[in-house]
């Protein structure tokens, strides 16, 4: 599903961050979601921020039944977003399902400051694949389909090969945890990156400890950062996979 | 709008107003600090703090349910050394009381905290945590035994020089035995409710959504079950209650006084509008005044005009 509103003038935002979103007013929802900001589109010197989101459950469901001039709740832009490296040549953007939305602002931002991007993306079938021509205006994106209905039959990390990997500077990837830890197992020790995670959250803003995350510590240990604090964003060699 | 007189005493505390933030439910304060003035609260309970830093449960920690949250954190924290080092300084700046929850495996352990809380500045009161559902050994043992509750209580009244808090579990067939129990051990107030014990299931992974299995209820769902029991042990003990459990807005802190606390605790609402509590402040105040009430400490126990 596919949402957007009017930004306010005072918005700033790093693509990689989320929106903290209540779904229905009253206490029948009472969590807020946390939503990827997709993209932040203007024109005519006004801003909207879109979101892109799977009806996952019955949250997201009272999400989908708001219409045009309803009212949100929103608490954000939240979170550590994806760093843009200024001498960046060429970046690879991995997204995963419901991971992909990310990517479009980011790639939108890298090719804004001169790094060439390619993407990778990956779904279960033709059916839940999304914003394939958004990321496309900003080079080329290679697909994958667990069923092989579009792209290549297989994962994201199918789509690595050696030749492409020698030509990056960078990656960012968000997806499933399988696909994050997947893609960290390829990148490691070759490409520099960062990984966008998932967590069930409460607060979103680093108080009630819910979204926790096995990360490797400054001291070389290994402790739990907040993924709605710290991150979603992480290096991607500081994540641990248990 | 008439002027309004919303402060309480909890023993030798004084607060300017009753709504404090509930212990877990607000860290140690830094990250709302970012969203308002923390001097606006009428005190802060800071999240439980053992004598050994705890790691926690793994996620899923959090889950949503019908009017409220499901939570099995598993007293994540620092440990104190690190809570009066790090954590407690940054407090001082906002002229509130600071009150430092304290859990344990032991009586060994609550009383190491409280001696070790001694030695802060930064400490006003400690609330004595008896009643976390969601680690094996979190002072649940003593939240549903009223002997066992008397005794840890008891055991940090002799060493701790702040006033003692006692927080209870409503996982208990009798609250009143138990208020009672810490009441007559000394404890110079109680809070209740912590969490109810609750489960739901993921239908799709057939198991538990919570990593921990078990977690604790809290959110509106709750609160009648906690403006029950404080009405029941408002009655039955002199010392004062910090009342808790699903306060969304001003009408349900009122509503809490009425059943007899003398001040409030917000917990879940917090994660749902990080301006919960000067909004719940606001919304007392706005309610007196509207109602030509001048002091809100006068609506204490208002409710107990029929028995139950």
């Amino acid at each position: 599903m596919w949402l957007a509103f009017e930004a306010p003038e005072e918005l700033t935002y790093t693509p990689g961050q989320f929106l903290h979103i209540r779904v229905t007013e009253g206490n029948d929802h009472l969590l807020r979601r946390p939503i990827s900001l997709c993209e932040v589109r203007e024109s005519d010197g006004r801003r909207a921020v879109g979101i892109a989101y799977r009806i996952s459950g019955k949250g997201t469901k009272r999400l989908a039944e708001k219409k045009v001039g309803d009212t949100l709740d929103i608490l954000g832009p939240l979170g550590t977003g994806f760093p843009l490296h200024d001498g960046d040549q060429h970046a690879l953007l991995v997204g995963g399902g419901i991971g992909v939305p990310p990517m479009v602002e980011l790639a939108k931002q890298l090719t804004a400051q001169g790094t060439k991007v390619t993407s990778i993306v990956g779904f279960q079938s033709r059916l839940h694949a999304i914003l394939i021509d958004e990321l496309h205006q900003y080079g080329e994106v290679l697909v994958a389909t667990n069923d092989g209905s579009l792209g290549l039959t297989g994962f994201v990390t199918d789509h690595m090969t050696d030749e492409l990997l020698g030509t990056l500077d960078r990656f960012y990837a968000c997806g499933p945890t399988p696909m994050l830890h997947a893609v960290q197992r390829k990148l490691d020790g070759r490409v520099p990156g960062y990984l966008s995670l998932e967590e069930r959250m409460g607060c979103g803003i680093g108080a009630c400890m819910a979204c926790v995350t096995s990360c490797r510590l400054a001291d070389g240990s290994v402790g739990y950062k907040k993924v709605c604090k710290d991150g979603p964003v992480f290096p991607a060699p500081k994540v641990v996979f248990e | 709008m008439s002027h309004v007189d919303l402060s309480v005493k909890i023993g030798s505390l004084t607060l300017k107003n009753p709504v404090m933030p509930a212990s877990g439910c607000f860290s140690f304060g830094k990250e709302y600090a970012e969203f308002y003035d923390l001097s606006q609260l009428g005190a802060i309970v800071v999240k439980a703090t053992t004598l050994e830093p705890r790691l926690g449960n793994k996620t899923p920690r959090v889950a949503e349910t019908p009017g409220g949250m499901l939570n099995a954190i598993g007293l994540q924290n620092p440990g104190v050394e690190q809570v009066i080092a790090d954590e407690l300084p940054h407090l001082r700046q906002y002229d509130i009381p600071v009150i430092v929850n304290i859990a344990g495996t032991t009586v060994e352990d609550y009383v190491a905290v409280a001696e070790r809380l001694n030695d802060s500045e930064d400490v006003d009161a400690v609330e004595v945590n008896i009643s976390c559902p969601n680690v094996k050994c979190g002072g649940i043992q003593f939240g549903t035994d009223p002997e066992q509750a008397a005794h840890v209580t008891a055991s940090i009244k002799r060493v701790s020089r702040v006033p003692v808090i006692v927080k209870l579990s409503p996982n208990v067939t009798d609250i009143v035995a138990m208020a009672k129990a810490v009441e007559a051990a000394g404890a110079d107030a109680i809070s209740l409710i912590n969490t109810l014990v609750g489960m739901n299931i993921d239908l799709d992974q057939k198991r538990p959504l919570l990593a921990n299995g078990i977690g604790g209820l809290s959110g509106p769902a709750v609160k009648p079950v906690a403006v029950r029991m404080t009405y029941q042990v408002a009655q039955a003990v002199t010392v004062p209650l910090i009342g808790m459990g699903g306060i969304m807005e001003g009408e349900d802190a009122i509503e809490f006084l009425m059943a007899g606390a003398t001040a409030v605790a917000v917990g879940t609402a917090n994660f749902v509008n990080p301006h919960a509590c000067p909004e719940i402040i606001e919304g007392m105040r706005r309610w007196c005044a509207e109602r030509g009430v001048a002091r809100v400490r006068d609506l204490q126990g208002a409710a107990w005009k029929e028995t139950v």
